[in-house]
C-alpha cells in the first residue's frame, strides 16, 4: 500500500489482506518508507516488512472517533478491524472475527491473567488504565449482545483484583482465581472462571463465551473513543538487564533498543525470548517488537539449563502435570514410533505446548518439541 | 541485545525444573540409608559385605550389560538401588557369591534384556531375588535372630506354623529376624516419608498397599497391624511398589497397583505354601501394569469420558 520514499503518519494503515482471518498493519510512526523488505519476526519466520525512518514529530493521522452509545454494532466492528486489533495475549487472532461469532454467545471474559510467569505487562495495565479496559470491554460487550462481562484476575494480584472491582462496577464482575499457569489460556480460563469445557477442537464460543485479553480491550477502546489503531502495546522486558521494566512501545521497535531502555543487559547472555519462559520463542538475531510481543526475556547462564537427555523413567510427572489431562510420555513414545494414526487417538492435538511436562522432566526430554513433531505427522496423514 | 552474541536456540520452554534423574535415584538411594544402617546394626559387618557386593556386582552388570547393547553407560544411580534393594531383601546369612549372582540376574535380565532403563517389565532387584530363591531355596530361608545371631525362624515364620504372633512393638523397631533391610518398619518409614516429603514418590501405593493387606487381614480375624508390619511389605510397599518404572504413571492405577497386590500378599500368606507374598504381589502386578494404565488414563480436557466397557481397541 506504500512504496518506498513515501511518508507516512502514525496510524496510517500501511498493509492490509482481502483474507478474513487477517487484520491490517499500520505505520507506528511518522516519517519516511525507506525499504519494503522481509524481516525476521520473534517467531523465527519472515514477513514482508515495511521500514521506516521516523522524521521525529511522531505527526499522528486518525479515524473519526466514535460514539459507542450510537454506532451501529456493525460500525463498530469494521472500526476493530481497520484498527488491526488481534489478540494481544499472545495467539494473536484477529479481534473483530473473534467478537462476530457465528453462534450466540452469553458471556464476554476480560482476561487479566497473565499468560505467563515473569510477564507484568498486564498487571500494569489493569493497575494504570483499568478505566480504559473497562471502557474497551463495554464496547466489546455491546459488539457481542453479552449482558454478562467477568474480569478474571488472578489472586497473586490483589492490587489489581482491588482495583478493578472499584472501577468494574456497572459493567461487570471481577473473578479471582487462584494462581495457577496456564490459567491465561482461554480454555483453561473457561473452565475457572465458567465451569464449562471448550469441546476438544472447539471453540470458546462453542460454550457460548468469547475471551479477550486486557490488552485487547485497552486497544479496542482507543480505536473507537479516539480513533486510534493498534500501533503500540505494553511490553515487559526482564531477566537478566540492569532495570526491568514495563514499556510502552511502538510495534517494530527492536528488541535492542528496548534492551537499551532498560540498562543493557547483565552477564553473560546465553538466550533472548521472545514470550514468556514457557512458551516463548528464542531469538537469534534482533528482532522487532509485533502486536502480539507481550514479554522480553533475557536469559544468563543461570537459568539456562542444558541437559542431554536421557531415557523415559515413567515418573508420571508429566502425566500429572499435564492441564489438558493429556499422557506426554506415551505421546512422546508414539510419536517416535510414527504412529501419528495412534497419536490422534490419544488427543495429541489437543496439545497447548505449556510447557509444564517439559518443565518437570527428570529426564529432560524435549516433550514440547516432540508434540510439535507429532501434529506435523498427524497433519501430513490429513492430506 | 549484543550484536555478535552467540545466543542459544532451543524450543520451549526455558525454564526447566532441576530434578534430574541422578538426583531422584541417589535421594531414594539416601532414604535407603537408615533401613541400611538398621540391618548392618542388627546382623553385623557380614550384612555389610552383601550389600556392598551387590552393589559392586550390579554396577559392573550395568556397565558390561549396556556396551554389549552398544548403550553408553551412565551412573544415573538406578544400578545402585537395583543392587542395595536386592541386598536388604536378602537373608543376612546368605554367602557372598549369592548377591553377586544375584544382582547380576537382576541387571543383566531383569534390566538390560528389555532395553534398559525405563523399559523394564518387572522390578529388577525382585526379579534377582525370586530367581535366587527359586534356585536355592535352602539358602534363601536361613534366618538369624538380631544381634545374637542364633538361628531361628522369622515372625511370618513363626506365625504360619501356628506359633503366634511377634510383639508389634518389636517388628516396629526390627527386632526380630528376617531380611537385612525389611525388619525395622521404622527405618523404612523415616526414607518413605522422606520421599514422600519430597513427592518423589507418590503417598498412594504404600498406603493403598499396606492399608489393603491390614483391612483384609482384620476382616479374616488376624491381627491387622501384625500383618502390616511383619515381612518385606513395608519394604515392598515404600521402595518397589512405588518404582516408577514397574508400576503405573497415574494416581489411580497407583491406587489400583497398591490394593491389587495388598490383595495377592493375603491370598500368599493365608492360602499359600509360602508365609511372606511380598515379591510375587509386586511382580505379578508389575505385569498389570501396561493394563492398568490403559484403564487409568486422565479424561482429556474437552472431551468425554467412556467407561472403561464400552471403549473400543
Amino acid at each position: 500500500m506504500v512504496e518506498k520514499g513515501a511518508q507516512v503518519k502514525t496510524g496510517q494503515k500501511i498493509g492490509d489482506s482481502p483474507a478474513a482471518v487477517s487484520a491490517p498493519v499500520h505505520a507506528s510512526l511518522s516519517g519516511t518508507v525507506v525499504e519494503l523488505s522481509q524481516q525476521r519476526l520473534p517467531t523465527g519466520d519472515k514477513a514482508l516488512s515495511v521500514v521506516i525512518e521516523s522524521d521525529g514529530k511522531d505527526e499522528w493521522e486518525r479515524m473519526p472517533p466514535l460514539d459507542p452509545g450510537r454506532a451501529s454494532r456493525e460500525e463498530l466492528l469494521q472500526r476493530v478491524r481497520e484498527a488491526g486489533i488481534v489478540g494481544m495475549g499472545g495467539a494473536g487472532f484477529p479481534t473483530h472475527v473473534k467478537l462476530n461469532p457465528p453462534k450466540k454467545v452469553d458471556t464476554l471474559v476480560v482476561n487479566g491473567v497473565e499468560c505467563e510467569p515473569y510477564i507484568t505487562a498486564d498487571h500494569r495495565l489493569m493497575l494504570e488504565e483499568g478505566e480504559k479496559i473497562l471502557e474497551g470491554a463495554k464496547i466489546m460487550a455491546k459488539i457481542l449482545g453479552v449482558e454478562r462481562v467477568l474480569i478474571a484476575i488472578e489472586d497473586n494480584k490483589p492490587d489489581a483484583i482491588e482495583h478493578m472491582e472499584k472501577l468494574s462496577e456497572g459493567v461487570g464482575k471481577v473473578v479471582r482465581l487462584r494462581t495457577k499457569y496456564p490459567q491465561g489460556d482461554e480454555r483453561h480460563l473457561l473452565r475457572a472462571v465458567l465451569g464449562r469445557e471448550v469441546p476438544a477442537g472447539g471453540l470458546p464460543l462453542d460454550v457460548g463465551a468469547v475471551v479477550q485479553n486486557v490488552g485487547t480491550c485497552k486497544a479496542v477502546r482507543d480505536a473507537v473513543l479516539l480513533g486510534e489503531p493498534l500501533v503500540e502495546r505494553v511490553v515487559t522486558v526482564t531477566g537478566e538487564v540492569a532495570e526491568p521494566k514495563n514499556l510502552r512501545v511502538r510495534v517494530g521497535t527492536p528488541f535492542s533498543y528496548l534492551l537499551q531502555q532498560c540498562g543493557g543487559t547483565v552477564g553473560g547472555v546465553k538466550k533472548v525470548v521472545a514470550g514468556g519462559p514457557m512458551m516463548g520463542f528464542a531469538v537469534y538475531e534482533d528482532v522487532p517488537v509485533v502486536k502480539t510481543t507481550g514479554c522480553v526475556l533475557v536469559m544468563g547462564e543461570r537459568q539456562v539449563v542444558e541437559e542431554e537427555e536421557g531415557p523415559c523413567i515413567r515418573c508420571g510427572r508429566c502425566v500429572e502435570a499435564c492441564p489438558m489431562g493429556l499422557m506426554p510420555t506415551h505421546l512422546v513414545r508414539l510419536v517416535r514410533a510414527k504412529d501419528f494414526e495412534a497419536c490422534q487417538q490419544y488427543n495429541l492435538l489437543s496439545c497447548d505446548e505449556c510447557g509444564c511436562c517439559a518443565y518437570v522432566c527428570p529426564s529432560k526430554i524435549p516433550i514440547v518439541h516432540v508434540i510439535r513433531e507429532g501434529k506435523k505427522g498427524i497433519r501430513r496423514l490429513k492430506k | 541485545m549484543i550484536p555478535n552474541a552467540k545466543l542459544l536456540v532451543s524450543p520451549s520452554p526455558h525454564l526447566k525444573d532441576r530434578v534430574s534423574v541422578r538426583r531422584i535415584m541417589f535421594t531414594v538411594v539416601l532414604a535407603l540409608m537408615p533401613a541400611t544402617a538398621c540391618g548392618v546394626y542388627l546382623f553385623g559387618l557380614h550384612a555389610l559385605w552383601v550389600i556392598l557386593v551387590s552393589v559392586f556386582s550390579a554396577l559392573v552388570s550395568e556397565f558390561l550389560g549396556y556396551r554389549a547393547m552398544g548403550k553408553r553407560f551412565t551412573m544415573d544411580g538406578s544400578a545402585v538401588i537395583t543392587g542395595l534393594l536386592l541386598a536388604l531383601c536378602l537373608p543376612p546369612t546368605v554367602p557372598l557369591w549369592m548377591p553377586a549372582v544375584g544382582s547380576s540376574f537382576a541387571i543383566l535380565v531383569g534390566k538390560c534384556a528389555f532395553g534398559g532403563l525405563g523399559q523394564n517389565l518387572f522390578n529388577p532387584a525382585l526379579v534377582g531375588r525370586a530367581f535366587l530363591t527359586l534356585s536355592w531355596p535352602s539358602l534363601m530361608t536361613r534366618w538369624v535372630s538380631p544381634l545374637e545371631g542364633v538361628s531361628t525362624a522369622t515372625p511370618l515364620g513363626t506365625w504360619k506354623s501356628g506359633g503366634g504372633y511377634t510383639s508389634t512393638w518389636d517388628l516396629f523397631l526390627g527386632n526380630v529376624a528376617g531380611c537385612i533391610g525389611e525388619t525395622s518398619a521404622l527405618a523404612i518409614l523415616l526414607g518413605g516419608i522422606l520421599l514422600i516429603a519430597l513427592r518423589y514418590i507418590d503417598w498412594r501405593t504404600p498406603l493403598s498397599y499396606i492399608g489393603t493387606v491390614g483391612l483384609l487381614m482384620l476382616l479374616l480375624g488376624e491381627d491387622p497391624l501384625f500383618h502390616m508390619l511383619a515381612g518385606g511389605l513395608f519394604l515392598g510397599a515404600f521402595f518397589m511398589a512405588t518404582d516408577y518404572v514397574t508400576t503405573p504413571l497415574t494416581g489411580r492405577g497407583r491406587v489400583i497397583f497398591g490394593v491389587g497386590a495388598g490383595l495377592l500378599v493375603v491370598v500368599i500368606r493365608m492360602y499359600g505354601g509360602m508365609p511372606e507374598g511380598v515379591t510375587y504381589s509386586i511382580l505379578i502386578m508389575n505385569a498389570f501394569t501396561p493394563l492398568i494404565d490403559r484403564y487409568t488414563r486422565p479424561r482429556v480436557y474437552g472431551t468425554v469420558r467412556r467407561k472403561w466397557w464400552e471403549r473400543k481397541k
